[in-house]
């Protein structure tokens, strides 16, 4: 790559050619506002429709300001980024802005979090010129289970068009309409719910304002802790802990797991449970799934359906029901963690504790919002009572914290209850791309080989691209192992399953990019890829911590077997633990 | 002897398909039918005076003729050689008639290059273009230039774009002839989307096969053998002339494979636009091509390097296009030897408003609007004054009896505050208040903003409400800098010609009648007596005889007086919907 | 949102499939496709545009986005007597709004509306090309010329069918 030098705000720079103005500027620690651009760079992930026009500057010799995100420096090229015309026509442009936003920043979920708040505050805007005869595009709320869309606030970055096509290939949104009117939606301005949406959550994840949010379940939460006749027991996921942190202002990638049990206990739960309990659970059951598979198919067993897909990831079930129903016998059967947490604890734990179903309250914390749809989903609830009756995410628990006058930074660390509260590094490390498959892989090689694991890392199983795979040396038997984050390339891999072409023995395929550290339900990334690898290389350092690494090493799971299930896989385990899926191809949706 | 019939949608419109069966069954009767041909050609132009019937080759021009008249015609000049004096044009001021259409006001300054055979020749016949020398330019060029060679004499020739931008055409060829790729395209941007302009469906609907040329030459030059009309699919005849002459010249072996037993290859397709001015924006046309919305991305990447389907494309508009094959023909320094320093040729506008003569005129660049206006145009309807002329569409300006002695041509017209545009020329009279056509143009422009970029989508809106605002009488002084800033930044901050050029209209009102609103905002009038709000009805004592006719059809009971007594109106009642002075009899009653 | 709910019949499917495999179910052809199923079907209510979705492998979402996006298509069925009145520039100063209001009065529609009993829906356009006629106003694919407001009631008496 050849060099360029420019001049920016007086002072000269170097940078390789094809380098963006707003990218030199920051070498020289200018830091041009941007808006509607977003680069995740580690996961690919690129938005600059240049549509906000917040990062002009001026380039001498042009004519019209340009978007410093997306204009490519040229040598020996001028530029000022805060001359007065530019911060006139920034003040300009975000009037406009904000005279096509209710100014409703008081009650809004996303206050405090808003980038366009954010921005207001930067450019130092005290007033809306015109503002009594601004007309306001609107447009009608959408709540569907997981996502709300108050497209009033919508500001038309795209960010949220890019993740649902460019990335997750999910397709449900797209810009509609033109000029004043334009904004992004589903098809026909249906539902969310009528869509092909998966409620991965990444529309949510990256949208700057308060246009995409969460469904908040906090004060339903609250509800049931002020009632003295329940039993609230809570879940919290492993990527929870990777991130809760930074809601407090403590560094991405900070561990917390101490605090947030601390904080639930005093929050009021009765019961601080792990979810990674039941991610040891979950490859007790996967792994076996995957070794008898497997078996069959040495064997010569044609019906045996290879590669075995994993199936914790809510937003990806949601994702092949709708794209790949064909598919829908391949995933492994196990149900996800948080599921398998709901049955055992209203089963086992609820009678170990004599307490009748119907007064047990299982909530889950999670980084994620397809969980709020998955613990609705109607196989999942035992004559009408949920496994799980209210699934929060990373962000409302904050929130949640924050409300009760907690000091989170403060707080003791304090250890999860028994029995549910023990797990393994295995059952840690499912909150990050890889994970999963590195947790079944350590199980699995001992069960099916008999011989101790001498090396728990598989290093080859991590990292942040797209699609990876490794082959693992099972004893002679070569296991061949795909991995995908993020729909879009999960997409990549199903496309080869679907037409016969896969060779793979199991794949691991996590909806959201990064895995559930970069779930829809996580504190906002603001697009800084490095928050998403503090988080993954924080449940690394907690796996590597833990006494016990391999889920079927765990003493409570052992207990479980011994005392209730049986056998992984037994008659017991497959009432309680697996799911079958369904054909949910959309066709025409029109519902009034 | 043959007679011309004008088959342009203008003339259609007054049954001009009519007027040509009626003259061939009148001949059919005769027996004449094989020695006298009728012959549905293009536009020509004076649409004013449409339907037009020229007899070759006498060259006697008839105008506003019916299909009655058709008999008249065969009956008397066929027949006996008398031209019929009541269809003849009589000249407004001379109040003499004028036979032959080259002694008409409306023709003699006029230098028709793009339109040269428009009105000549029927366009659904291949066999009449080649015999005025079509397809030479071609020929000569696939079997004795080399393509370098040809880009060099469209560059001497000085041509420039005619869509809007003027940008050299030779250039332009150079750069995408210069960029390396399996595959490049030529495209025909033929959708004409400003109000007002109809040069590009004339020029298609009259000569198809100018354009069809061009296009080959085009891509002979660049090295492409791919040629696309993106063209309006509310233009049916232009679109079907265009299939006809695709096929016709793919007969004849002038477009497809080998052309004329050359190693050049090159054919042509029909794309459809579906309305959206914004289309008219080259990277926007592209992507609607490709089956997107009409969004334009940011350039560079200009088409030339990476344009439809990522290939290097190069855009020119049909006006362009028409005058390439004559330049080669005549040669370089013929064609730059009409018009001015840094626009050579002629330019073809659409004079229209109120005007004597409509109609589609060409004349060379450098030709006043002084003479467009009152030679060519006739001067202004109905004896009234002239206030001001509209170029370059919505994008363009607003010009005065100052500029009128301006010679047109791109640089001119920007200087003036407006633009050469696609061509369209809009004449006002003193009825016209500039602040409404202000609007009227803003009213468009929030229509066909992609809503893409925030400055377009919202600023233009905002724009429109102010004017509005002003328009109803509640503006303020302070509104008109608000007026010019937001202007301002809207040009220099949108991401497209729309929204850089939008604000034009706005600009050079405020810039060339700022009397008028100063009259809006401080007087609370609207001197030319246009917007409703500001308007206040009026009786006259003295013409008012009290035969209480208006009172009686006033809906809302303003108007009182005693039978016989004068009447008087109640401002603050009436809500001006003019019923009243309609009914009034003794123009007693005026609006102020 | 749209209103309407039609269900599509077998040959309904299998026409758009037909047009859409003329174009080789190429997604970039789908403003193409889109042309071809509004000349069949005189506009595209949602069911068409699941099966071109469908038929092109491209998001439903997507092919929503674009029909709304261009105006030249419509999700509402037109009137039998479609009515359009053009309001480009040469037409606008010659007083086209007066002649459209007094259509919207006449017929009490609103611009992108039908009448109730489907005979008549009104549209603006912008320059048919017939500046000398101005202002110009549509019917079907009749023309009327120099159109002023009093002339709207014998216009559209000429519907009376």
């Amino acid at each position: 790559m050849s060099k360029i030098k420019l001049t920016i705000d007086n002072r000269q720079v170097e940078v390789e050619s094809g380098t963006t103005i707003y990218k030199a500027a920051r070498e020289l620690g200018i830091d041009i506002p941007v808006l509607c651009y977003m680069d995740l760079h580690d996961l690919n992930i690129e938005n600059k429709p240049a549509g906000c026009r917040i990062c002009v500057v001026e380039v001498e010799g042009r004519r019209n300001l340009a978007p410093s995100c997306s204009t490519n420096c040229e040598e020996g090229m001028v530029v000022k980024s805060h001359s007065v015309r530019v911060l006139n026509a920034r003040r300009t442009v975000m009037e406009f802005i904000l005279s096509d936003h209710p100014k409703e920043c008081l009650t809004c979920l996303k206050s405090g979090h808003c980038e366009l708040q954010d921005m207001a505050v930067k450019l130092g805007i005290r007033e809306i010129p015109g503002e009594a005869i601004a007309e306001m595009s609107t447009y009608r709320l959408d709540t569907s289970p997981s996502i709300v869309r108050n497209l009033d606030k919508c500001i038309m970055c795209r960010r949220c068009e890019t993740m649902c096509n460019d990335i997750q290939t999910v397709g449900a949104l797209s810009a509609i309409h033109r000029g004043f009117m334009a904004v992004v939606a589903p098809a026909f301005e249906q539902n969310l719910e009528h869509s092909t949406c998966t409620y991965c959550g990444q529309c949510v994840a990256v949208c700057p304002t308060g246009a995409l949010t969460e469904v908040n379940h906090t004060n339903e939460v609250l509800r049931h802790l002020a009632d003295p006749s329940k039993t609230v027991v809570v879940q919290t996921a492993p990527a929870v802990r990777a991130a809760l942190g930074e809601e407090f202002g403590m560094e991405p990638g900070e561990l917390v797991t101490g605090k947030m049990v601390s904080a639930l206990r005093s929050l009021g739960f009765d019961f601080v449970f792990d979810t990674d309990f039941a991610a040891d659970l979950t490859i007790m059951e996967e792994a076996t799934e995957l070794l008898s598979r497997l078996q069959n198919h040495l064997e010569g067993d044609g019906t045996a359906r290879l590669p075995i897909l994993t199936s914790c990831c809510p937003g990806w079930v949601n994702f092949f029901e709708t794209n790949f129903p064909e598919l829908k016998d391949v995933p492994s059967t196990a149900k996800s963690p948080q599921q398998m947490f709901g049955a055992i604890a209203k089963t086992y734990f609820a009678e170990k504790q004599n307490i009748k179903r119907e007064d047990m309250i299982v909530v889950s914390v999670m980084p994620c919002l397809a969980k709020k749809y998955e613990c609705q989903r109607e196989e999942f609830s035992t004559d009408g009572n949920p496994d799980v009756d209210i699934s929060i995410s990373t962000r409302e628990l904050a929130a949640f914290i924050r409300q009760a006058n907690i000091d989170f930074k403060t707080l003791p660390d304090e250890e999860f209850d028994n029995p549910m509260g023990e797990s393994t590094g295995a059952g840690v490390i499912f909150g990050t791309t890889g994970g999963v498959i590195e947790a079944a892989v350590r199980t699995a090689y001992e069960l099916h080989t008999g011989k101790k694991l001498e090396k728990v890392d598989f290093e080859q199983l991590r990292g942040l691209e797209g699609v990876r795979e490794a082959s693992i040396d099972f004893n002679g038997l070569e296991l061949r192992i795909g991995i995908a984050h993020g729909l879009g390339n999960a997409r990549k891999l199903l496309n080869d399953v679907r037409d016969g072409k896969s060779k793979y023995h199991a794949i691991e395929i996590m909806a959201c990019p990064g895995g559930c550290i970069g779930g829809g339900g996580q504190p906002f990334h603001h697009g800084k890829s490095e928050i998403l690898k503090a988080r993954a290389s924080a449940l690394y350092r907690e796996d590597q911590d833990k006494p016990i690494r391999k889920s079927h090493e765990n003493p409570f799971i052992k207990v479980l077997y011994d005392e209730f299930l049986g056998e992984p896989n037994s008659e017991k385990a497959h009432k309680l633990l697996h799911t079958h899926y369904f054909d949910k191809k959309k066709r025409i949706t029109i519902k009034q | 002897m043959h007679l011309l019939v004008c088959g342009g949608t203008g003339c259609r419109a007054s049954e001009s398909a009519g007027i040509e069966a009626k003259l061939k069954s009148e001949l059919e009767k005769r027996s004449l039918d094989q020695s006298v041909q009728v012959i549905s050609t293009g536009c020509f132009g004076f649409c004013e005076k449409g339907p037009i019937v020229k007899v070759m080759p006498d060259n006697t021009f008839y105008t506003q003729v019916t299909p009655a008249d058709a008999e008249t015609i065969v009956a008397e000049h066929v027949v006996k050689g008398r031209r019929v004096e009541s269809l003849i044009y009589t000249d407004p001021s001379s109040k003499e008639k004028v036979e032959e259409s080259a002694k008409m006001g409306f023709y003699k300054k006029q230098l028709r290059i793009a339109l040269r055979n428009c009105g000549f020749i029927n366009p659904e016949n291949v066999d009449e273009y080649i015999a005025r020398d079509g397809y030479l330019a071609l020929g000569n060029i696939i079997t004795g230039m080399k393509p370098q060679e040809a880009i060099e004499i469209m560059k001497e020739s000085g041509l420039r774009g005619r869509g809007g931008a003027g940008f050299p055409t030779g250039l332009k060829w150079d750069l995408t002839a210069r960029t390396e790729a399996d595959q490049k395209y030529v495209v025909c941007n033929a959708d004409e989307g400003d109000p007002g302009a109809f040069m590009d469906r004339s020029i298609l609907e009259g000569d198809p096969h100018s354009v069809l040329e061009a296009m080959a030459i085009c891509g002979y030059c660049i090295g492409s053998d791919k040629g696309l009309i993106y063209i309006r699919a509310e233009y049916p005849l232009a679109i079907e002339r265009l299939k006809i002459a695709l096929s016709q010249a793919r007969e004849y072996g002038l477009l497809g494979n080998n052309i004329m037993g050359t190693e050049f290859s090159f054919d042509i397709e029909l794309r459809y636009g579906a309305g959206a001015f914004v289309c008219g924006e080259e990277t926007a046309l592209i992507h609607s091509m490709e089956g997107l919305r009409g969004e334009p991305t940011l350039k560079p990447p200009f088409p030339s390097e990476s344009g439809y389907n990522g290939k290097p494309t190069n855009v020119n508009n049909v006006e362009t296009l028409a005058n390439i094959p004559v330049i080669y023909l005549k040669g370089a320094k013929w064609f730059s030897s009409i018009g001015t320093e840094k626009s050579k040729g002629t330019k073809v506008f659409a004079l229209a408003g109120k005007i004597n003569n409509v109609g589609l005129i060409e004349v060379p660049m450098g030709t006043t609007l002084r003479e467009v206006i009152f030679e060519i145009g006739g001067g202004i309807k109905d004896g009234k004054k002239f206030k001001s002329v509209q170029t370059g569409g919505p994008s363009g300006g607003c010009l005065t009896e100052k500029h009128l002695d301006t010679p047109i041509d791109f640089d001119n017209l920007i200087a003036a505050g407006s633009m050469m545009g696609s061509g369209g020329m809009i004449v006002m009279d003193e009825d016209d208040c500039m602040v409404s056509m202000a609007r009227y143009y803003l009213e468009f422009t929030v229509e066909e903003s992609c809503g893409k970029c925030a400055p377009c989508r919202i600023g233009n809106k905002r724009l429109h409400e102010l004017l509005d605002h002003i328009c109803k009488g509640n503006g303020k002084l302070e509104d008109l800098d608000r007026l010019v800033n937001m202007s301002n930044v809207i040009k220099d901050t949108s991401l497209c010609g729309l929204g850089q050029s939008s604000p034009n209209p706005v600009l050079s009102t405020i810039n060339n009648f700022k009397d008028e609103y100063d009259a809006h905002v401080t007087d609370k009038k609207c001197p030319a007596g246009q917007c409703r709000d500001l308007m206040e009805y009026f009786i006259i004592e003295e013409n008012c005889v009290g035969c209480t006719a208006c009172a009686r059809v006033c809906p809302v009971a303003a108007i009182t007086g005693e039978r016989k007594e004068p009447h008087l109106i109640n401002p603050a009642i009436c809500i001006k919907c003019g019923a009243c002075m309609e009914k009034c009899k003794f123009d007693a009653i005026i609006i102020q | 949102m749209s209103s309407i709910k039609i269900e599509l019949r077998q040959q309904d499917i299998d026409k758009i499939k037909e047009i859409a495999a003329s174009f080789g179910n190429r997604e970039h052809e789908l403003i193409n496709v889109l042309h071809k199923c509004q000349e069949h079907f005189g506009y595209l209510p949602a069911e068409v545009q699941e099966v071109v979705a469908e038929e092109l492998k491209a998001p439903v979402a997507k092919v929503y986005g674009v029909v709304s996006f261009y105006s030249f298509f419509t999700m509402t069925p037109k009137g039998k007597h479609p009515i359009s009145i053009c309001l480009g520039t040469a037409c606008y100063v010659r007083g086209a709004e007066k002649v459209l209001d007094e259509f919207k009065k006449e017929l009490s529609i609103e611009v992108g509306q039908t009448t109730g009993n489907g005979k008549f829906s009104l549209s603006s356009l912008r320059c048919v090309g017939a500046c000398g006629l101005a202002p110009v106003v549509l019917v079907g694919e009749k023309t009327y010329g120099r159109v002023a407001p009093d002339d709207v009631k014998n216009i559209l008496k000429e519907y009376n069918d």
